[in-house]
């Protein structure tokens, strides 16, 4: 390996600088207040974990993870995701009295890239989890939230794509006879090889008519419509129950008044195992990857030792800045240059302006080396140098 | 401009066959189409803009989404892996991926090398026969390297076999069939729903006919 420049950082970390860092916690704050609104609260949890437990807990795969050795020999990973950290401080401290409980984080999370060596290794998610809640009533909510928070951001022209993981197994199982056959044709949905999963179909030992019902699967697409047509698929009631819950979502989606934003795709598959209800994925129009993703996983509660179901989505910061217009003006800040002689006048005056609100830069004159470029950076300054009595104001 | 479809086609060898599929699915396309060395081609008849990539590359346009479709082969696909929905076989541009070397020869025991343009799929293939071998990765002429001793087995397309027979070598095995695919970025698929359904459902037709005739 080559010699390292002193400024370089490791592959796939960012330095946020002043302009982005402002963006990015005005973003954070307006999604914040909307979370708080609906009632959920923060938590913050460390950034490491052991690997055997919340590292296996979480839905990122194993050669993502950033693993480190503590002083024990214990494998520990920085957090994937704020899931599966969420979980286990629920499912340990937090779940008394069968009671649902709203949590929200922001935080960094750590993936390891793979590819093109630039690609964000640490970034910001914004997300909630609904805990103890099995109805779809808490599936709904995540939903609206998600896009009520979106649209406090800023953020115009987005898309909420649903799909139901339920459906998926029972309609392939049904016809596939055995879970293995089913988890094969799903992980074509997975990786999205559609061509791949019409040859695969093409292949089985099926009868054409339970062929073509594979094959019309991934038409599948659309608005309300697709559950009637989905229901056609269906033999002798399996995989009824996912289609009335997608029913029900859709009436909660309309007494909340966002139906529009939501559309239906009962292919998507965003994870081979972890999530085991409706799953939904959102899209803005300039953005090449979804800006965020979330569902229902009640399994994964079990493996901390909480029989209990829990729905939840996390946004990630830079996928939505991205999509978002620049459109936050910088907060105004004045300067005042001063000589020691007026010192005290140049913190009086600056103390009474910090108290009404205002942003103000207190520079000894002697510190700055070229004064034009120092006053071309603000638009407000004011000079106290010299004796008192000659303010100038420029 | 939003309504706008970007495709990214594959420069060379796939390019005028998947123009001609275009044409025949019904899609107005200029005649300049096919001799111009423009990058970007707007036809607004259609509202369709075309990037024109180097084949490789057409996945990655389309996975970052600067392309809303593309045009790529299963190989480019197989080795590049990249987050899009393969959607439509278009079974243009059949071929397939094969090892070759010099005849009558064996892959050496002591230093097993194998020269590829496709390191991914080459290592994939040879660890599956459960084969200890060293990828060479060359970005073109792959067979040289056989004759001048730099590897004793190639993996690339073979569509003639024309190539392979000019310069004295065969085919050992068979690894994969390769047509080229229509590719859709998971974000397009989603936004421009109904402009790419529509395309994939004249495509679809196109296709079909072409098999039943042959």
């Amino acid at each position: 390996m080559s010699r390292l420049f002193m400024f370089e950082k490791p592959l796939g970390m960012r330095d946020t600088l002043p302009d982005l860092y402002e963006r990015k916690a005005a973003v954070r704050s307006s999604i914040q207040g909307e979370m708080k609104r609906w009632g959920y609260q923060f938590i913050e949890t460390p950034a490491l974990e052991y690997y055997e437990t919340v590292g296996a807990a979480s839905a990122i795969l194993d050669q993502q993870l950033f693993k480190l050795l503590d002083q024990q020999g214990h494998t520990l990973v920085l957090r994937p995701d704020m899931t599966a950290p969420i979980a286990r401080v629920a499912a340990s401290r937090l779940l008394k009295d069968e009671l649902p409980i709203r949590l929200a984080y922001s935080a960094n999370v750590y993936r390891a890239q793979q590819r093109e060596g630039g690609r964000p290794a640490e970034f910001e998610q914004i997300g909630v989890e609904c805990i103890g809640d099995h109805t779809i009533s808490a599936d709904g909510e995540g939903m609206a939230m998600m896009i009520a928070a979106l649209k406090e951001a800023g953020l115009q022209n987005f898309q909420l794509s649903v799909g139901h993981i339920g459906f998926v197994r029972d309609f392939f199982q049904q016809i596939l006879g055995t879970e293995e056959r089913a988890e094969n044709l799903t992980r074509f949905l997975y990786e999205k090889n559609y061509v791949g999963y019409r040859e695969h179909v093409k292949s089985l030992a099926l009868s054409s008519i339970d062929k073509q019902r594979l094959l019309d699967f991934l038409k599948l697409r659309g608005g309300e419509e697709v559950i009637e047509i989905a229901y056609g698929l269906l033999e002798n009631g399996t995989g009824k129950k996912a289609l009335a819950e997608l029913e029900q979502l859709w009436g909660i989606m309309q007494d909340y008044g966002q139906e529009d934003t939501v559309k239906f795709d009962l292919t998507l598959v965003s994870h081979m195992s972890y999530y085991t209800g409706i799953l939904f994925e959102v899209y803005a129009g300039n953005v090449g990857f979804p800006i965020g993703n979330g569902g229902r996983y009640d399994l994964l509660l079990q493996k901390f030792g909480k029989d209990t179901g829990a729905t939840g989505f996390a946004i990630r910061m830079d996928r939505l800045l991205e999509a978002l217009e620049d459109n936050i003006a910088a907060e105004h800040v004045c300067c005042v240059l001063y000589s020691p002689e007026r010192r005290k006048e140049a913190f009086d005056f600056a103390r009474e302006k910090r108290s009404s609100g205002k942003g103000v830069v207190l520079q000894d004159i002697s510190g700055v080396k070229d004064i034009d470029a120092c006053t071309s950076q603000y638009e407000d300054i004011t000079f106290l140098v010299g004796k008192a009595g000659k303010e100038s104001i420029k | 401009m939003s309504d706008v479809l970007t495709i990214a086609m594959p420069k060379g060898r796939i390019f005028e066959e998947a123009a001609e599929l275009l044409r025949q699915a019904g899609f107005q396309l200029p005649p300049e189409f096919d001799d111009s060395r423009k990058l970007i081609i707007d036809v607004l008849e259609e509202n369709f803009r075309f990037i024109l990539a180097k084949p490789m590359d057409v996945p990655t346009y389309v996975e970052h989404g600067v392309a809303d479709l593309g045009i790529a082969g299963k190989d480019v696909m197989l080795e590049e892996e990249r987050d899009v929905y393969e959607l439509l076989d278009l079974k243009i541009s059949a071929c397939y991926l094969a090892v070759a070397g010099l005849p009558n020869t064996k892959i050496n025991d002591v230093a097993p090398k194998i020269a590829t343009k496709y390191p991914q799929i080459a290592a994939a293939y040879f660890r599956e026969q459960g084969e200890q071998v060293e990828i060479i990765k060359l970005n073109g002429s792959i067979e040289l390297a056989p004759m001048i001793g730099l590897a004793d087995r190639i993996v690339d397309i073979v569509s003639t076999g024309r190539t392979l027979k000019e310069n004295g070598l065969v085919e050992y095995e068979t690894i994969v069939g390769i047509t080229s695919r229509l590719i859709v970025n998971p974000v397009s698929y989603r936004m421009k729903d109904e402009r790419i359904s529509e395309m994939v459902g004249r495509l679809t037709e196109v296709i079909a006919g072409e098999e039943i005739r042959s």
